[in-house]
């Protein structure tokens, strides 16, 4: 009998560490777009508590904790971790993302210092705090960024692009670690 | 000389480095232009046009003539300021400009005929015969005339580029700048302090002075360590920044590992940092000028501040006999303090008849230096004092006309800086750069104590303007001596007077260029080339137009400025680039079959950013057209693979999908019935064609729209604005499922024998028609299939997660195979669908019309649609448009080129006979011949004509016969089998 | 460049795509005539001064915004969601 067998995004190109910095994959059991229908945020909102007890988050945030979390992601709010429950497309359109996107976890002392090679936005911890989510880039990639803890985030690009994700992270905490 | 009771550098750490291939002795803390003149090495360069003799003006960034090149091979780098390169173990420069050494520049013939090389030489003398310019003239000139070399090499040095943020960017680490980050540092805001010194400090390290009790340098390292303890400081040394831009952004360059001596790795030579600041505070200091005297360009002579930058800094004598010559107060010091280390004043010189010196050196009021001598290096200077001429014996003559604050980055948004009498000199415009204040002597401010007082105000004025109230310290005691100066720009004289030393320009070029009509500032600096090249003009711009408002009878204000454009100093072009090369220019978008394809020796092909299989070779095939032929008969006899998950997928849901559907493609989507595939035709709002694909629709309120690989962005923004800017009131959310989803078509007749190895639903035809879809098991794994075919053949496409795509990849083939069949790729694919007149963005190119594809019966006539009406007027529906046909090869010649024109048979092939041109070509293994797509006027009405193809750029011409676009199975039989 | 998006707050230019006027919120009606789908399709003024245009937050939010800005000065005045300019405007 055929079987088909499953490979995650960064499988092979993670994990690795660099001077204070490691990187490594974070396979979320399932990640699920959420997008409300009109006028359905709050019934939306309810819904989640009531299934994963935490709220809907507001732009820039995510709400729960590891396992299952509700993170703002643009147009659309991510359920990371639990399988949707179906009472969910009563409010929202439901579409499976867990596929689309290779999430890497990069921790370190010099974590904003990678940051600052990635992207453009501050993500201090003064400008961003844990549990905060930032939309920006990734060099030249669309990327999500969640601060996990002080000195962790995790970051979300496309499936496809995770070699380069990989190799521009990588490369950026070699730079960093040449300055200690 | 060096001086054992001076200077700031690490006499522990001695360095050993070689210029011009002979080894010095130097210390850590040197700069390449330091531990050659504590060597007594004078003359370091040769100058641009004249290759004359030069040697170090400068203690810094403005240096224009001690420029060299480092290093050598791949790391040569040319044109680098000596002033500012740090020395270090194993260093290695040499000079340039110069053959076949320094003191022997055989070139230096070009300062003999110097009375035929004076402004705008090039111009009057090498204006004909004009083909003699590119093959004579320039490589010449460009031989004889230049700066450094390249290696020619690739650049093996690494560069990164990095953001910073903060809310006050303070420019510049002298007296004012450190007091202003002290300042504002102590309010709580994020400071950072960019300094393009190794060591901050500005001037405070080159003067005798005293803060309070504290030696200037030792209180400068003491404020600079009691920032670097402030957790919301950030102290950037090796940084220049270099331009200012809009929105409070700023660009920046660290000099990361010029100064070390294991280049190369993993270590960046330089970072490119954009930093953004909510407000900026320049304290950049001011520059020395020069005076125009005759043959005031010799080695030894220099500005007078750089001699005290030597001195202090760096415990370097510049000479053992100096003659000073200045027109200002400042110039005193240099003097003051030679004499006060024991260095022989020969000579204080002052045009002025009260200057306010006295001292324990010959002085010489109402004085001019007139001229100087010494071939290599100077040996002596010869002054005027009132009528009568002395010649004094000298090895160095230090030089100051005054001070120009460094207003540059208030110019790079178009300010004009402000002349201001009292320091003749230019000072910067309030409110030239948005969130910009000026501090220091940047602002005109000459005294030390003066400097700490603007940076005291201004900090408190932009703690205020982010919400914070600065301490108010008591400000450091400091010198508050007044800057008296009496502008002198030039002194008259018989031989060249230099103003910039860089570009060889003479007081006498300036006045030339004012004499034959060049009398606007820009017109002067492009006809003399004054203030080009590395320094900009840093030390001759104000004196050129002065020199200029002189000869045109104007004042200096009237005279006006050049524009001042980013960057300050010289940016290397790979420093902005950063990673963005190699392997970081563009992120590889891989599909899930890559490592699959990538072992079966499948060449890659770039399609956007994705990278595709061109073909699977197998052994045996040398050519791509062997392999191809086979792959295209494979699908039209058994079966074929191929991975299309690099299309664009959108999932759409809401009550208003159908609407938004409806309002996007030309044709009904609303009517669609739940599990069936539809073409659609996509516009733009212009009445061309933006995009096409199929969408499926799997709920009353869900569908799945396909794009093309390359438009798959382009539509999704689309979509977007559709909803957000035209029918924000409509219920619809979308989101790509590209990468969700890993997507092969399955091709050819034995398509469902192979299929059915993976699903166990029914799909026969009669279950799973064509255009038929839906959510199907796939061997245990939820997937979807499309009965859908761009080949012509019975065709599905298969989805399953991405997580199963290599997977599911490699038993699809591996099956295939045993019905002989297998993986198919880019060449092939086109092939197939050229054989099937289907199109892609070859032929949708973005000046096609629906009517131009023959399609226009699908622009609804029930319903709006974006571009239906920009489609419908009558140049968009032309019989006579270039419409699409295909092409067959009927005479000799039997190859076909795309971008080929066409032409009527008798016609030549000229612009004005032409009829249209070839999108698309293949051979077709199925046909026997080549056939291609065409756009041709009035095409549809023309099959069965012959025209003539002609190829201009590849010299090919063929006959060809119109034929209809679907060459192969017109009717359509066997996607339906 | 930096632009406020309204929902990420200010961001460097790089992430925004750049369309044109925001006259384009104003489709006319299919039978509205040449000359006011001409103007909407093709004409556009140039003005020396304030200028607002469309831009879309590409790698941010995903929202089009209309940016108030000046093209003499580069000052970028302001930043509003389209959809809710649109929803205002009709």
């Amino acid at each position: 009998m055929l079987k088909l067998v499953a490979k995650s995004p960064a499988e092979g190109l993670v994990p690795i560490s660099v001077g204070t910095m490691e990187l490594s994959e974070v396979v979320p059991a399932a990640i699920t777009s959420i997008a409300c229908y009109k006028g359905q945020a709050d019934t939306l909102s309810a819904a989640l508590k009531e299934h994963y007890g935490m709220a809907l988050p507001k732009t820039g945030q995510a709400t729960g904790r590891a396992g299952a979390r509700a993170m703002w992601a643009g147009p659309s709010v991510f359920l990371v971790g639990p399988e949707p429950h179906a009472d969910l497309s009563n409010h929202a359109a439901i579409v499976d993302q867990s596929d689309s996107w290779c999430v890497l976890n990069l921790k370190g002392a010099d974590v904003e210092a990678v940051l600052a090679r990635l992207s453009s936005v501050d993500m201090r911890s003064k400008a961003m705090k844990k549990g905060q989510v930032v939309r920006s880039q990734l060099q030249h990639m669309n990327a999500i960024y969640h601060r996990v803890s002080d000195d962790s985030f995790d970051i979300y690009a496309f499936r496809s692009m995770a070699k380069t994700m990989v190799h521009d992270i990588d490369r950026a905490m070699r730079y960093i670690a040449t300055r200690a | 000389m060096r001086l054992s009771d001076y200077g700031q550098i690490d006499r522990g750490n001695a360095v050993s480095f070689r210029f011009d291939g002979k080894t010095y002795g130097g210390f850590q803390g040197d700069t390449l232009a330091s531990a050659l003149l504590a060597n007594d090495v004078r003359l370091v360069a040769r100058s641009f046009k004249y290759h004359r003799p030069r040697g170090i003006l400068s203690a810094g960034s403005e240096e224009p003539n001690a420029i060299v090149t480092v290093g050598s091979g791949v790391y040569q780098d040319p044109n680098v300021r000596a002033t500012v390169q740090e020395i270090y173990n194993g260093f290695e420069a040499n000079s340039q400009n110069r053959w076949p050494s320094l003191k022997h520049d055989l070139l230096s013939v070009n300062d003999l005929i110097a009375p035929f090389l004076s402004a705008g030489f090039y111009y009057k003398t090498f204006m004909w015969p004009r083909a003699f310019w590119e093959k004579l003239y320039e490589p010449v000139i460009r031989r004889a005339a230049g700066l450094g070399a390249l290696s020619e090499k690739p650049n093996e040095d690494t560069y990164e580029r990095a953001f910073a943020h903060c809310d006050v960017l303070a420019i510049g680490a002298g007296p004012a700048g450190l007091w202003a980050a002290y300042q504002l540092a102590q309010t709580g805001l994020d400071v950072i302090l960019a300094d393009e010194d190794f060591h901050m400090g500005g001037r405070l390290n080159s003067e005798a002075d005293h803060i309070g009790a504290k030696p200037a340098a030792d209180w400068a390292a003491d404020m600079v360590a009691q920032l670097d303890q402030m957790e919301n400081v950030r102290l950037m040394t090796r940084t220049t920044v270099t331009g200012a831009y809009d929105g409070g952004t700023y660009g920046a360059v660290e000099r990361v590992s010029h100064h070390m001596n294991d280049r190369g790795g993993d270590r960046p030579l330089e970072t490119f940092w954009r930093i953004h600041a909510k407000r900026a505070v320049l304290a950049a200091g001011a520059l020395e000028r020069t005076i125009g005297f005759s043959n005031n360009d010799r080695p030894g002579i220099m500005q007078a501040g750089a001699v005290r930058s030597y001195l202090h800094r760096y415990g370097v004598a510049t000479g053992k006999r100096v003659v000073v010559f200045g027109n200002n107060d400042n110039a005193f010091r240099t003097a003051h303090d030679l004499s006060a280390a024991g260095v022989e004043v020969a000579a204080y010189v002052d045009p002025r008849t009260d200057a306010a010196i006295d001292g324990d050196f010959p002085i010489y009021r109402g004085a001019y230096v007139r001229d100087t001598k010494g071939r290599l290096g100077l040996s002596s200077v010869q002054i005027t004092d009132g009528g009568r001429t002395h010649n004094i014996a000298a090895d160095c003559l230090a030089v100051s006309g005054g001070w120009n604050p460094t207003v540059h980055m208030t110019c790079h948004m178009n300010g004009r800086p402000t002349w201001d009498e009292t320091i003749a000199s230019f000072v910067p415009t309030a409110g030239s750069i948005p969130g910009m204040s000026v501090v220091g002597s940047a602002a005109g401010h000459m005294s030390t104590s003066a400097c700490f007082e603007s940076a005291q105000d201004i900090a408190a004025r932009v703690a205020s303007d982010l919400g914070k109230t600065t301490p108010a310290d008591p400000l450091p005691t400091a010198e508050h001596a007044a800057y008296a100066i009496e502008p002198l720009w030039a002194v008259p004289g018989k031989a060249r007077a230099w103003l910039d030393y860089q570009n060889d320009v003479t007081v006498k070029d300036i006045k030339q260029a004012a004499q034959e009509n060049f009398r606007s500032v820009e017109h002067m600096k492009r006809y003399t080339t004054q203030g080009m090249a590395t320094d900009q003009g840093k030390n001759s711009n104000v004196a050129a137009l002065a020199l200029l408002a002189d000869a045109t009878g104007r004042g200096i204000p009237e005279t006006g400025t050049t524009t001042f454009r980013p960057p300050y100093s010289p940016v290397a072009i790979a420093a902005m680039g950063g990673e963005a090369r190699g392997t970081g220019f563009a992120p590889e978008r891989l599909t899930t079959s890559h490592a699959v394809a990538k072992h079966m020796a499948a060449p890659m092909i770039e399609a956007g950013l994705w990278y595709r299989p061109s073909y699977f070779p197998e052994h045996g095939e040398t050519t791509w057209r062997q392999s191809c032929d086979r792959e295209v008969i494979m699908v039209r006899e058994n079966v074929g693979v191929c991975d299309v998950s690099t299309l664009g997928k959108i999932d759409i849901q809401g009550k208003d999908a159908a609407k938004l559907l409806d309002f996007i493609y030309t044709n009904m989507f609303s009517t669609l019935k739940v599990g069936r595939v539809r073409y659609g035709l996509m516009l733009r709002e212009d009445g061309h064609v933006m995009d096409d694909g199929t969408t499926a629709r799997l709920g009353e309120n869900h569908y799945v729209m396909t794009t093309t690989t390359a438009a798959s962005g382009l539509v999704m923004r689309h979509l977007e604005f559709v909803t957000q800017c035209l029918h924000p009131d409509w219920d619809v959310s979308f989101i790509s499922v590209t990468e969700q989803w890993a997507q092969f078509a399955v091709a050819g007749p034995k398509a469902r024998d192979l299929l059915s190895n993976f699903v166990e639903d029914d799909i026969s035809n009669d279950a799973f028609g064509f255009m038929q879809c839906g959510a199907m098991d796939v061997m245990g794994v939820p997937g979807r299939l499309f009965r859908i075919s761009f080949s012509g053949e019975m065709g599905y496409e298969v989805a399953v997660p991405a997580r199963y795509g290599e997977s599911l990849f490699r038993l699809l083939v591996a099956k295939a195979k045993e019905l002989g069949g297998g993986a198919y790729g880019m060449e092939a694919l086109n092939v197939l669908r050229i054989e099937k007149g289907f199109i892609t963005h070859a032929e949708i190119h973005g000046r096609t019309t629906a009517f131009d594809i023959g399609m226009e019966r699908m622009i609804s006539a029930k319903k709006d649609c974006i571009g239906k009406t920009a489609a419908a007027r009558p140049g968009m529906v032309d019989p006579d448009r270039e419409r699409l046909v295909g092409l067959k090869p009927v005479g000799t010649v039997k190859q076909l080129t795309a971008g080929a024109h066409l032409f009527n048979e008798g016609d030549a092939a000229t612009r004005v006979n032409d009829q249209g041109y070839i999108t698309s070509v293949g051979y077709s293994p199925t046909l026997g011949h080549f056939m291609g797509l065409a756009f041709l006027r009035n095409g549809p009405n023309r099959i069965g004509e012959l025209v003539k193809m002609v190829d201009h750029l590849r010299g090919v011409e063929a006959v060809c016969e119109v034929i209809d676009p679907v060459a192969f199975d017109p009717v359509g039989g066997r996607l339906r089998a | 460049m930096r632009i406020p998006c309204p929902i990420c707050g200010e961001r460097d230019r790089r992430e925004f795509y750049y369309q044109g006027d925001a006259l384009a919120l104003h489709r006319p009606d299919p039978d509205a005539g040449d000359a006011a789908w001409n103007d909407y399709i093709h004409n556009r003024d140039n003005p020396a001064g304030v200028i607002r245009d469309l831009w879309h937050h590409e790698a941010g939010c995903s929202h089009w915004l209309v940016v108030t800005r000046n093209t003499v000065t580069h000052e970028v005045l302001g930043a509003e969601l389209a959809c809710k300019v649109k929803g205002e405007q009709g």
